[in-house]
């Protein structure tokens, strides 16, 4: 075994440790953010220098080290610096406690890096673990009434779907007796099954699964706790959680079904069905109960469910289409790159402005165009491509993961997921014409830190690339996808 | 008769169910809590029994479940200190009470 292809990992870990220590004796904490980008930044390095070598495994194949994992764990420690940049007005707030904070960001970025490169049903579960819990433990930061009602629902109802995806595994295991995807895989070629009814355990255990990773992802039904959260956690957690939590979820669901249910027809069929069906719903549903929200981080909560269906889609042409075509992984991968631009985008915008304001409500960003103009434009942008429309990045990864959809034979689903998008354009132009028509509640200027309108630069920039630059990145998505098929 | 694989499914589907009963039907907290704690073990019993009946020589299902009950000890931890923390701001532990934020 190769310790050195764990060293991403390891650095997050010493860094977090390191972070707590270095709250006890340093005074000045904003030393602490630049510790924690600078751990992010370092393991991204030695995460970059990984890319594009041969596919291996670690730790007797309970971690695999391939393209699809490094892609992920790029994703997840951009979205992470970018948090922590913002978080740094938000943080000065509290007095105490400040080495905790970046500490679990730390964490929980380690869990997810762990998600994505889980290839056995172990290793799943312990990094799911690790990730919900700091997350938890985030939501709940603030000690007002708010936040801690919000980690309350976020953490009884995690802790009842870990236990529910707890009982899949065991199915799946006690169907297979094996725990490694790959494994578990030729198990389930070699059985004599033809329909979903010969083994009914085994498809119980599938459908407890994909409960569990619903949760993670904020699919419908199973996103009750998403507004709330949203609305009670601090809002660059919100916008992690928005982010962070639903990338790790789609890692985890392409990783298990692509390679451990990927092959028998019958079987992927079937999920692919079900993924199309909840994504129908989810986008839905999604979109519908956005349209009278006032908060507007409860709207983007509901809009964060609107784009898991939007995903799904992307799921579902994975489960209906051959394995050997990896259009739907790459559309998925280059959908959730540019989700994360733009809503990290969006929230990193509504942090600088509620910070002035005090209010998340979307009457208060009346006339934000003549207060902050750089905020208002950048949210503009942000919104215009969560709609979809160009040259924003939200309308090629709508454009990619809807032809793949198409190219599947889906073509019903793809007709709501358009229909739903000219539903979301209401309640997202909405706010843009708040903003820009219209009358200021006050007339004083809105000025925000260096390391605010930093990410906020990076994130725009992020969206008009993928927008007007697709190719680059899709290209390292079907790199990604492709090391998908490879089985340890 | 001698008890097979399928007596524990049996019990370990039943406290399962018991325990997503209790977790949807209960408003203390804490009860829940302690409800979810009953699924996992109903899980762990689960586990333990496919492991003897299914794949006897590995220890596969044995050593999933000593992580799953490191995870679900962490997990109360996390658990109880939330607990702890709205309590303190609330007076109470009763989850119909704990609403200022719906639809």
């Amino acid at each position: 075994m190769n310790l050195q292809l764990f060293i991403p990992e390891l650095t997050l870990a010493i860094f977090a440790i390191a972070v707590i220590l270095l709250d006890l004796f340093v005074q000045r904490k904003g030393v602490l953010a630049g510790v924690s980008v600078a751990g992010l930044v370092i393991s991204a390095g030695f995460t970059l220098t990984m890319w594009g070598s041969e596919p291996q495994t670690i730790f007797n194949n309970m971690l695999a080290v391939d393209s699809f994992a490094l892609f992920f764990k790029l994703l997840f420690t951009g979205i992470a610096i970018l948090v922590i940049l913002a978080s740094v007005d938000y943080a000065s707030k509290l007095t105490n406690l400040q080495g905790e904070y970046y500490a679990l960001v730390l964490l929980s970025v380690l869990g997810m890096m762990l998600m994505a490169a889980a290839t056995e049903l172990i290793s799943i579960y312990v990094a799911l673990g690790l990730t919900s819990l700091s997350l938890c433990a985030l939501v709940g930061f603030l000690k007002d009434s708010k936040s801690s009602e919000a980690a309350l629902k976020y953490f009884l109802l995690s802790a009842m779907v870990s236990a529910v995806l707890l009982f899949g595994m065991a199915l799946v295991f006690g169907v297979t007796g094996e725990t490694q995807l790959s494994k578990i895989a030729q198990v389930i070629q070699a059985m004599p099954l033809t329909n979903i009814t010969d083994n009914p355990a085994l498809v119980l255990g599938v459908v407890l699964l994909i409960v569990g990773f619903g949760f993670k992802i904020a699919a419908v039904p199973f996103h009750m706790w998403v507004p709330d959260v949203y609305e009670g956690a601090p809002t660059p957690i919100t916008a992690y959680l928005s982010v962070g939590s639903k990338a790790a979820g789609f890692a985890v669901i392409l990783r298990i079904f692509s390679s451990a249910f990927g092959l028998p027809e019958w079987l992927s069929l079937n999920w692919g069905m079900l993924f199309a069906v909840l994504a129908a719903i989810s986008m839905t549903l999604g979109n519908v109960v956005a349209l009278p929200q006032t908060n507007i981080k409860r709207m983007l909560g509901y809009s964060s469910i609107a784009q898991a269906g939007y995903l799904m889609v992307g799921l579902a042409t994975v489960g209906i289409l051959p394995t050997a075509d990896v259009l739907g992984q790459s559309a998925i991968l280059f959908f959730l790159a540019s989700y994360t631009v733009t809503n990290l985008g969006a929230f990193i915008a509504i942090i600088a402005i509620s910070n002035k304001t005090n209010s998340d409500l979307i009457q208060d960003f009346s006339g934000m165009i003549r207060r902050a103009p750089g905020l208002a434009l950048a949210l503009t942008l942000c919104l215009v491509s969560l709609i979809g429309m160009p040259p924003a990045a939200g309308f090629m990864a709508k454009f990619y993961i809807f032809s793949a959809g198409v190219h599947s034979g889906l073509l019903w689903l793809v007709i709501i997921a358009v229909l739903n998008s000219v539903i979301s354009a209401y309640y997202y132009l909405r706010v843009v014409k708040v903003m820009w028509f219209g009358e200021p509640t006050s007339t004083e200027k809105v000025f925000s830190s260096g390391a605010l309108r930093f990410s906020l630069f990076i994130t725009s920039i992020g969206v008009l690339l993928l927008g007007i630059l697709p190719g680059l990145v899709m290209k390292l998505t079907e790199a990604a996808s492709k090391m998908l098929a490879f089985l340890p | 008769m001698s008890v097979g694989l399928e007596h524990y499914l049996i019990l370990s589907a039943a406290l399962f169910s018991i325990g997503f009963y209790g977790a949807l039907a209960k408003k203390n907290a804490i009860i829940i809590l302690m409800c979810i704690e009953l699924m996992i073990n109903a899980v762990n019993i689960a586990m333990a029994a496919f492991s003897r009946y299914s794949v006897p020589v590995l220890l596969t299902g044995q050593v999933f479940i000593i992580f799953i009950i490191v995870v679900a000890a962490a997990e109360v931890a996390v658990g109880l200190a939330i607990i702890m923390n709205i309590y303190r701001s609330r007076e109470t532990t009763e989850t119909d009470k704990i609403d200022l934020m719906k639809w």
